[in-house]
């Protein structure tokens, strides 16, 4: 075992860089499912498609100020800012439309309008940017790599995702808690999350809440799909396949809960990092492995409070 | 809820309902093929939605362009031509369903089977069942016309087994000096298989080449960045990879960024579709294939002007150079011309029925923008190989590769009546020597 | 709840109507029989859905089913085998992973079981050398009682059998859900601890509905299996999953006929949609869900026996 650590310690050290970065994004895009599961109790499906929505319309707005000869640093501005427009504008779209008719209606119904959506969304994604695989390298590029030492050999990593993508998670992660226990709104949906009725007896207006946080949390996913963008290449389909690692995050982390969608970011990112380097057979199935594994043990998750209301 | 939206749902369900038993459920006609149709159907199976759409709607594209200019020029036998497009996405149960609908309802006389090979491998056995014409017209599997006889079914382009081991050659007969390899391949059949056909291969050609890393991430997968990390640190002398479409993208941006393209020699044999949203990200100097010989830079093209006409009037419409699923809608369509012709004349200008027009297909060489492919007796079909290396000209916006050499078909494919794994097996170094030499420039 | 009459009768007609669609339109009959083998799925998931329970993950026992069917034909090409094994095999991989998911509820419920097939997905593509991966395994047609058919009388066989077993299926759970078992499944939904009060185990009422609906499952698969005589393992992702669910709600929940009218109209939408708008069949089904749920939550059966309701005034709806 010594022997063997010993060996594969700067490998896991490497893992463990990898981990970091793609926990980053994944946690981007769990953050808000997890979100909105708090506040509305739906779990949307087609949070994916906000998620390749913001990573489409991110590169399409880099390449498009590129192409009119900006500056550099305006990239990372549009990153932030084709999120905010997915978001403020996909958002209340479909929350005013169809999600406030569904409101106190059985679950199956929510989820299926969720999934519904997400039919939809597939769609009229591939109808606006095509088939053709969309990139913006420039992000990525403008930052160059670094090289990080192994042994007598270097691994060059991009500062991008050493850097800023781990540095966004923290910052995003640091400033959802501050403003869920430091400002009214955030309070006000605290209060929402763990006991609605009373809120709204005590005269909070749950709709206003709901619409609120439904819009955030489409802004989140379009920014996880925005910082995804520089790295990752567009295609069809790419929703499919994110939105069921952020249910596997969502559920191992208990629902409703940022930090622990946190921890369970960390802990699949890394889990599915080190699988490469140890059993990359079983790389796909870390995260669900790791979940069913959690759930097991904490059936509400890790983070999760046992529901008590249901009596 | 108020009664009037009850009503109108009601009412549009009906208008639904309706909508569908008029179009649909009747038997369309010409299910007899024995006179002349008004109308030629063509039945063609594609990906329209999810990640292989990347392929399935340029080849699409293509199939709309040219049978526009088919019906232009009078049609096939004075016949007009009509595509009707199925999207392979929903799986093999959907495809299976539509693939009747087409021959039982809509009439079609020739069908046009699909780029996923599962759906290839669920389509033959019913060609044979309804005796009705299928093209495979871009699926690789090995297996398709392997695993038994389909009197039916026939592939108007090459396959797994001639577009693996032409890369496999290139890079035995130009840096035959590496010791180290790795292999990072898509999670399914096709990276499996190709990778089977591949290490069966050089385990012959070249023993003792020692294989460092196995990756097979997911299909469809995001971020590759533990992959590329663990292929730096492991620093093979050459990676393998049949990557293709937005995965191939992500790869080849995440490695080249990271100067894993500085460390070790790629071998692409999928590269060419990537090329153009690559640009000049892709860099210079790996070996690039095709899954066929139409590059754009084609070295000795049978038909230049046909090459440039079709490269140009889909460039005109599209805005984008064809990529190699274009070629292979080409070729299907081209061969069906081609057998129409052939069962037409053979008939004294009669229109021909099923078994006649399967008949024209036995055999059948037919031409294409870069050569001329024929199609054996197992009915696949013999299409050259080009494999070269990357690199950048004044011509082109993208990759294109030069040092090309041209792969005779016959030479990289299993002979009739043989599977593929077994054959690269009895593959003798000596096979390096009948390789032609790569064409300068 | 409608009359007992009524739904009987509308289930001879609906019964009466498939075949004769079939034999009107002969490519149908193939769509008509993975829809009455999905039918048959989803009144497993009508099961769950009684305690309020929804599974985005119930695909796993129809690819379990259609599996077992591919592995198994070679050697025992025989329908009247292979159905009964592959109702066996989901079943006990519906106890396993029932024993573990019934301690979960709603969401958590939900998503375990999606978790799971996802991990079933995930090791169908890379099993490789067992089940070939992503290109399936191909089914070649089995006896029938003993009675090797060929072509159309093949096709036309499956889609008898696949009606008697829908027929059957559908008599089971409506003799299930009227039974004590059955009402107890309301109760998990209403109100779990009184069950428990009345000495009731939730744990064990909800176990055997989850069996029940994971053999239903297979059977519905093998049916898929033996039709479509090709298996993916797409048959076990999570969007079919999602689609089963779609085909209950849309056949509307209320009723074991709901499924069946569900799982017709969503094959038929389906087609319907791919056949005039092939780049945009995913977004037409997602708008008719999108409607269905916003306007007719009832399903179809709802609008259904809400229509013969309306028509025999005094007669309980």
């Amino acid at each position: 075992m010594a022997e063997w650590l010993g060996q594969n310690t700067l490998l896991l050290g490497l893992a463990l860089l990898d981990g970091l970065a793609y926990a980053a994004l994944v946690f981007m895009v769990a953050v808000g499912l997890n979100l909105v599961f708090g506040v509305l109790r739906i779990i949307n499906i087609a949070h994916g498609s906000l998620f390749a929505i913001g990573g489409y319309a991110a590169a399409s707005l880099g390449l498009f100020l590129a192409a009119h000869g900006l500056p550099g640093w305006i990239q990372y501005v549009a990153l932030v800012l084709a999120a905010a427009l997915v978001g403020g504008i996909l958002g209340p779209v479909i929350e005013r439309l169809v999600l406030r008719r569904i409101y106190g209606h059985e679950q199956v119904l929510q989820l299926l309008v969720t999934f519904a959506l997400f039919m939809i969304l597939e769609d009229v994604q591939k109808l606006v940017w095509g088939v053709q695989p969309v990139t913006n390298d420039a992000p990525l590029r403008l930052l160059g790599t670094v090289d990080v030492p192994f042994g007598e050999d270097v691994i060059p990593f991009t500062a991008y995702q050493l850097f800023v993508l781990p540095g966004v998670a923290l910052a995003t992660l640091g400033g959802l808690a501050w403003f869920l226990r430091r400002t009214l709104t955030g309070r006000i949906i605290v209060a929402v999350t763990t006991d609605r009725e009373a809120a709204t007896a005590m005269g909070i207006d749950a709709r206003r809440v709901f619409l609120l946080t439904f819009t955030f949390g489409a802004g989140l996913a379009a920014l996880g799909g925005a910082l995804a963008s520089p790295t990752t290449t567009l295609v069809p389909g790419i929703g499919a396949s994110t939105i069921v690692l952020s249910f596997a995050v969502v559920a191992t982390a208990g629902l409703g809960q940022i930090e622990g969608a946190a921890i369970s970011s960390l802990l699949i990112g890394i889990g599915r990092s080190a699988a490469v380097y140890l059993a990359p057979e079983f790389e796909v199935v870390v995260p669900y492995l790791i979940m069913v594994a959690v759930l097991l043990v904490r059936p509400q998750g890790l983070f999760g409070v046992v529901e008590t209301r249901r009596v | 809820m108020s009664s009037t939206q009850h009503a109108l749902t009601r009412r549009g369900a009906l208008a639904l309902a309706g909508a569908v038993s008029g179009s649909l459920l009747w038997p369309g006609s010409g299910r007899a093929q024995a006179q002349k149709p008004a109308e030629l159907k063509v039945g063609i199976t594609t990906f329209l939605s999810g990640t292989s759409s990347v392929f399935g709607v340029p080849a699409r594209q293509t199939a709309e362009m040219l049978f526009e200019e088919i019906n232009q020029a009078g049609g096939i036998g004075g016949v007009p031509v009509r595509a009707l497009f199925v999207d392979e996405a929903p799986g093999t149960e959907h495809v299976v369903a539509e693939y009747r609908r087409l021959v039982q309802n809509e009439g079609v006389s020739i069908i046009f089977a699909s780029i996923s090979s599962g759906s290839c491998l669920a389509c033959t056995p019913l060609s044979d069942e309804l005796r009705k014409t299928t093209l495979l017209w871009d699926c690789g599997t090995q297996r398709a016309l392997e695993e038994g006889r389909h009197p039916y079914a026939f592939r108007t382009q090459g396959y797994a087994t001639p577009e693996v081991l032409a890369p496999l050659l290139y890079l035995l007969k130009t840096k035959p000096d590496f010791r180290t390899l790795a292999v990072i391949n898509q999670d399914y059949a096709w990276g499996r298989d190709s990778w089977e056909i591949w290490k069966s291969a050089m385990d012959v050609l070249k023993p003792g080449v020692r294989v460092v890393a196995e990756l097979f991430p997911r299909l469809g997968a995001t971020d590759y960045s533990t992959e590329v990390t663990r292929l730096l640190a492991a620093r093979p002398d050459v990676i393998f990879s049949t990557h293709w479409g937005g995965d191939l993208v992500t790869l080849v941006r995440q490695a080249a960024e990271r100067r894993l393209f500085d460390r070790s020699t790629f071998v692409l044999p999928v590269a060419e579709a990537s090329m153009q949203i690559l640009g000049r990200t892709m860099p210079a100097g790996h070996i690039i294939g095709t899954r066929g010989d139409h590059w754009n830079n084609h070295p000795r093209p049978k038909d230049p002007a046909r090459l440039a006409r079709f490269v140009d009037s889909y460039r005109r419409r599209f805005n984008e150079y064809p990529i190699y699923p274009c070629h292979h809608m080409y070729q299907a369509i081209s061969a069906m011309q081609a057998a129409y012709n052939k069962a037409i004349a053979a008939k004294g200008g009669g229109w021909p029925n099923d078994q006649e027009l399967a008949a024209a297909f036995r055999g059948l060489e037919f031409p294409t923008p870069t050569s001329t492919i024929t199609l054996r007796e197992d009915g696949q079909g013999l299409e050259d190989q080009i494999v070269g290396v990357s690199t950048f000209t004044d011509r082109y916006p993208f990759a294109v590769p030069k040092d090309m050499i041209i792969f005779p078909a016959a030479m990289v494919s299993a002979p009739v009546g043989q599977k593929s794994v077994d054959w690269v097996k009895t593959l003798k170094p000596e096979l390096l020597a009948q390789v032609p030499a790569p064409i300068a420039g | 709840m409608m009359r007992r009459g009524a739904e009987a009768s509308i289930a001879l007609l609906g019964a009466a109507g498939v075949l004769a669609a079939a034999w009107a339109a002969p490519w149908l009959k193939f769509v008509l029989t993975i829809a009455l083998a999905k039918g048959i799925a989803v009144l497993g998931i009508l099961l769950l859905l009684r305690a309020g329970q929804v599974t985005f993950g119930h695909a796993v026992y129809l690819a379990a089913g259609a599996y077992t069917v591919a592995f198994l034909a070679p050697s025992a090409g025989e329908a009247f085998l292979l159905l009964p094994v592959a109702a066996l095999v989901s079943g006990l991989l519906g106890l396993v992973v029932g024993l573990f998911v019934v301690r979960y509820r709603d969401i958590f419920f939900g998503m375990l079981n999606l978790a799971i097939s996802m991990v079933f997905y995930s090791l169908l593509e890379k099993l490789y050398s067992l089940t070939r991966g992503t290109d399936g395994i191909r089914v070649e047609p089995p006896r029938i009682a003993g009675f090797s058919l060929a072509l159309e009388d093949y096709v036309w066989a499956m889609l008898i059998l696949a009606l008697v077993l829908a027929v059957g299926f559908g008599v089971l759970v409506r003799a299930y859900l009227a039974s004590p078992m059955g009402q107890a499944l309301a109760g998990i939904k209403t109100r779990e601890t009184r069950l428990e009060f009345m000495g009731v185990s939730a744990r064990r009422v909800l176990l055997a509905a989850y069996v029940l609906s994971a053999l239903m499952g297979g059977v519905g698969g093998a049916i898929v299996g033996m039709t479509t005589r090709h298996v993916t393992p797409l048959l076990a992702y999570w969007t079919s999953s999602g689609e089963l669910v779609f085909i209950a709600i849309l056949g509307g929940a209320g009723a074991a006929l709901g499924p069946f009218l569900g799982a017709v109209g969503y094959e038929l939408v389906r087609v319907y949609a791919a056949a005039s708008f092939a780049e945009a069949w995913q977004a037409i089904l997602g708008a008719v869900l999108l409607l269905v749920i916003l306007f007719a939550p009832g399903g179809l059966w709802g609008m259904i026996s809400g229509l013969l309701g309306r028509g025999r005034p005094g007669r309980p709806a």
